[in-house]
């Protein structure tokens, strides 16, 4: 039997205090996969301490693409190496490892194309964020249903799992500013299936948030904007599932 | 001769116009024969630099032009013109911009999986030799 190829995608900005830790976690887990690091342009230290693990294939972006950008990479990468599931999982020490596995089985046993962790399916013992951001997210949840008509609780998790399609995809389409609640929509137009599962995250390990104070406003505007331009074009996938 | 000075000195603002154009579309087609302007971004300002120099010289349809937007002083009528085609001018740049930052983050990224696997090779070969 051949074993999926499944390739671990972290983004990284300025994370050279969680990189190390990060990656090493992931080794905990007993199951074969290569992990990639992509370094978006970050200005301290990141790359080394990434490429010192050994465990990684890091990517160093020549500038600063901001997350989507650097996601993006890891799903051409992903394509070009003909991965059959990425993980898509936080360079800042926010998930855990250990839940990966149960990130992919829905995927494994096809009730989805890409699964989502989410901290709100059941209320979880650990980081739920701050009273502002729940607003926030729970507005984007309304605009789910609205738009594509599937209940995703979580749409700025960025812990999620993808199959082959999903990659294929995604390596040619996605957003490159705060891309998550955009890219569900774009999941959604486009006829893949998405799904949430539980889990726990924790609080930040160190780095700073991308996203406080006055840039929230904008945040909010642009990702709903985003969110409602993506519902209104045409559908870009071609190929139907199994085809 | 006094008189065309008179008439010249009269309709001043025509005079001015006509001349502005006439240099804008100069600049611009100096510009796209030196190959600092492509063509096809060329167009817009050739387009709005004709159709002041158009407006300038026939007068009376500017002021035909005016009446039926309902703009009493026909001068004016040319300003709006000219906001409009900086708008249009403006939007195109936008256009290009958005264009230009999503080729630019293709090669990005294409530039850091081959340096990525570069290395890789690079340390086959080594292991190798």
């Amino acid at each position: 039997m051949i074993t999926d190829k499944i390739i671990i995608i972290i983004p990284a900005y300025n994370e050279e205090k969680n990189i190390s830790n990060v990656i090493r976690s992931l080794k905990e887990e007993n199951f074969q996969f290569e992990c990639v690091v992509i370094n978006d342009g970050s200005k301290d230290d990141t790359q080394h301490m990434a490429e010192a693990t050994g465990l990684a294939t890091v990517i160093q972006l020549p500038a600063n693409l901001g997350i989507g950008g650097a996601v993006q990479t890891g799903f051409k990468y992903a394509f070009y190496h003909k991965f059959d599931y990425a993980i898509q999982f936080d360079g800042d020490g926010q998930h855990l490892a250990s839940e990966i596995k149960n990130l992919l089985a829905p995927i494994k046993a096809n009730e989805c194309d890409v699964c989502i962790g989410s901290r709100f399916v059941q209320k979880t013992q650990g980081f739920q964020s701050t009273f502002m951001r729940r607003v926030g997210i729970k507005i984007f949840e309304v605009l789910n249903k609205l738009l594509i008509g599937q209940k995703i609780t979580d749409s700025t998790s960025g812990f999620r799992a993808y199959n082959k399609e999903a990659i294929t995809f995604l390596a040619s389409n996605y957003p490159t500013d705060y891309p998550e609640p955009e890219t569900i929509i774009l999941l959604g137009k486009n006829d893949f299936k998405v799904k949430e599962i539980s889990v726990e995250m924790l609080e930040r390990q160190g780095g700073e948030s991308s996203i406080s104070g006055l840039k929230s406003a904008y945040y909010m505007i642009k990702v709903v904007l985003a969110m409602l331009m993506t519902a209104q074009r045409q559908k870009i996938r071609r190929s139907i599932k199994n085809a | 001769m006094l008189n065309l000075v008179d008439i010249l000195i009269e309709n001043r603002i025509q005079v001015f116009s006509i001349i502005g154009s006439i240099s804008l579309i100069l600049i611009i087609f100096k510009l796209i024969k030196r190959k600092k302007l492509k063509e096809e971004y060329s167009l817009l300002w050739l387009g709005c630099g004709s159709i002041f120099l158009f407006f300038s010289i026939f007068k009376p349809l500017l002021q035909i032009f005016a009446d039926s937007l309902g703009i009493i002083y026909a001068p004016s009528a040319l300003l709006l013109m000219l906001i409009v085609s900086a708008f249009l001018i403006l939007i195109q740049f936008s256009v290009v911009i958005s264009k230009l930052s999503e080729s630019n983050k293709n090669l990005i990224q294409e530039v850091g999986i081959l340096k990525a696997e570069f290395k890789k090779l690079q340390s086959l070969v080594k292991d190798v030799k």
